[in-house]
């Protein structure tokens, strides 16, 4: 168990012992973190590539649909068949676009979504880099995308793709918030900002255990962040055609496919490492269970997808102002208080756990209470105006 | 269409890396085509129960039904096409990048059908190159795969050294 449990770092120290035989130490370094950089770049792509199979034949089957099942055993090879025809696939650029811009939107969203990975601890001491601001690390680079797809919406001179820019930027920021607050919440409970740190943290109990209610606003904030259903705005087909990136097509839309899978594994991964305990957990080697634990998380959000219906913008942006906003930050408050007065132990987990589950029931509650009253006021302002119409009750 | 017949002997001699590359192409294609979101009457109807549990047509990975015509291979005209909506058919096709093959589905699309009136097109190949007639009112999700599958057919005898856009001058597939 143990030789399988470090596998690939000893493979990584036996490959640094093979270039240390014949080459200076510097380039022994270098070659390494190419190396290094180079595999979790592969990582990303195969994400994409097993993913978007994953996604299609997961949604299939919710529908009680077969999937994909002609190219290859399975339709295994069907995202292959799907880069092969983008790659091929004619390259249009409008003629009233701008053109720099239009060109650099798919590259520059790919970047931010790769440097993620440096920071996500994908097993026991395999990690790009243990930042000790990983946390804000991730924030910020979350907040890159939210630009690219401005540009691509703005260069793309088309007033959908404009439309759905918009909607992506109010959408972001308003879920930037509460997700910063439950990943404070986090970090307050464990101490540090580390992503290893934070791992390391749940030894004795996952903080999904400790915090349900950020585990709940990171997960709804995280989809949000993803743009997918039920927060899939930018995209909807029946108001905005497709988005930001209408007018994109070949390779260049493949960038945005493929920018938007790799930020999938990365929200994953970072639900996995903040709320799930990452790595940790017995018996199998420490990174199947963060990959068991990702695909569980991914299957969750795959099964959200084919569940629910997409909310109206009013809705959404409501949902994360009026909902999550003041949830997280009570949230934030009682675990700071909690953790200030209770030593870590049994004790602390059971009173936040409770204390959370109370606060989640509350929550539900008020929203449920807040639904019914506008329901009834909005029935008898029907009423009224019927009233008015008719002139009399209705029979 | 399906030239591969008439090809001599030393001419693939000459073309069997070209041919891989043709294998390979081809099938991507093939099991990538997206179709564009568009239904103009009942038999888009039809179109959409393709895609349902029973029939099901994610299974040659075309369950992508793309709002966006940059994004779309395959244009289906599933329905009537009246003179008012004929500039907009026109629009979506010429908004496609190539490579795009259009698939008339119904009597209305192929023929204008039973409306031989001032209102309607008689037949959407006055206006768009169409490369598969699948004819019926409405025809059947199987007529509709049928007609795909002969698209897939038309998709795999083509060569990337005969295709129409790749060439200076014009070319037929």
């Amino acid at each position: 168990m143990q030789v399988l449990d470090d596998l690939w770092i000893r493979i990584a120290v036996w490959f640094r012992g093979l270039l240390e035989s014949f080459l200076p130490p510097w380039a022994v370094q270098l070659t390494m973190d190419v190396l290094g950089i180079l595999l979790l770049i592969v990582l990303g792509i195969v994400v994409v590539l097993a993913f978007t199979y994953m996604e299609r034949k997961v949604i299939a089957r919710v529908g009680d649909r077969i999937g994909p099942n002609r190219a290859g055993p399975f339709g295994i090879f069907q995202a292959i068949a799907d880069a092969i025809k983008m790659l091929t696939k004619e390259d249009v650029t409008p003629t009233n676009a701008d053109r720099w811009l239009f060109l650099a939107a798919p590259i520059v969203v790919i970047i931010p979504a790769v440097l993620l990975y440096a920071v996500l601890p994908l097993g026991r001491g395999m990690v790009g880099v243990d930042l000790n601001i990983a946390v804000v690390f991730v924030v910020a680079m979350g907040g890159i995308p939210i630009l690219t797809m401005l540009m691509a919406g703005w260069a793309s001179n088309n007033k959908y793709a404009l439309l759905g820019a918009f909607r992506t930027v109010a959408q972001l920021i308003s879920y930037e918030v509460p997700m910063v607050v439950a990943l404070l919440t986090v970090v307050l409970l464990a101490g540090t900002m580390s992503t290893v740190g934070i791992v390391e943290a749940q030894a004795s109990f996952p903080f999904a255990l400790v915090t349900p209610v950020a585990f709940v606003v990171y997960m709804l904030a995280g989809l949000a962040e993803l743009n997918r259903t039920p927060f899939d705005l930018l995209e909807a087909d029946s108001e905005i055609v497709a988005g930001y990136f209408i007018e994109y097509s070949g390779m260049k839309f493949a960038m945005f496919f493929l920018a938007e899978y790799i930020n999938l594994f990365m929200v994953a991964g970072m639900i996995t490492t903040l709320f799930l305990a990452g790595w940790q957990w017995p018996i199998l080697p420490s990174w199947l269970w963060f990959l068991i634990k990702v695909v569980l998380v991914i299957f969750l959000m795959m099964w959200i997808r084919a569940t629910f219906p997409r909310f109206r913008i009013d809705q959404m942006l409501g949902f994360a102002w009026k909902a999550l906003v003041p949830l997280s930050l009570i949230n934030l408050f009682l675990v700071a208080l909690v953790a200030k007065v209770l030593e870590p132990g049994w004790v602390r987990t059971g009173v936040l756990f409770v204390s959370n589950l109370a606060l989640l029931a509350g929550a539900i509650a008020i929203m449920a209470q807040v639904a019914r009253k506008r329901e009834e006021r909005a029935r008898a302002a029907g009423e009224a105006a019927i009233k008015r119409y008719y002139g009399s009750e209705v029979r | 269409m399906f030239e591969d017949d008439a090809i001599p002997v030393e001419k693939i001699d000459r073309n069997i890396f070209l041919t891989t590359v043709d294998w390979i192409y081809n099938w991507g294609r093939q099991y990538s085509m997206w179709p564009a979101m568009f239904g103009l009457a009942c038999c888009a109807i039809e179109m959409i129960g393709a895609s349902t549990a029973r029939y099901d047509i994610a299974r040659f990975g075309m369950e992508f039904y793309r709002a966006s015509p940059r994004h779309a291979d395959l244009m289906i005209v599933a329905g009537t096409v009246t003179h008012k909506m004929a500039p907009q058919v026109k629009r979506i096709w010429d908004q496609m990048p190539e490579p795009k093959y259009c698939l008339a589905m119904g009597s209305c699309a192929i023929s204008g059908g039973i409306f031989k009136s001032y209102a309607v097109l008689q037949g959407v190949d006055e206006i768009v190159p169409v490369d598969v007639y699948v004819p019926g009112c409405p025809p059947r999700p199987e007529a509709l795969f049928d007609g795909i599958r002969k698209i897939h057919q038309m998709v795999r005898a083509q060569s990337i050294k005969t295709v129409r856009w790749y060439g200076k001058e014009k070319k037929e597939a």
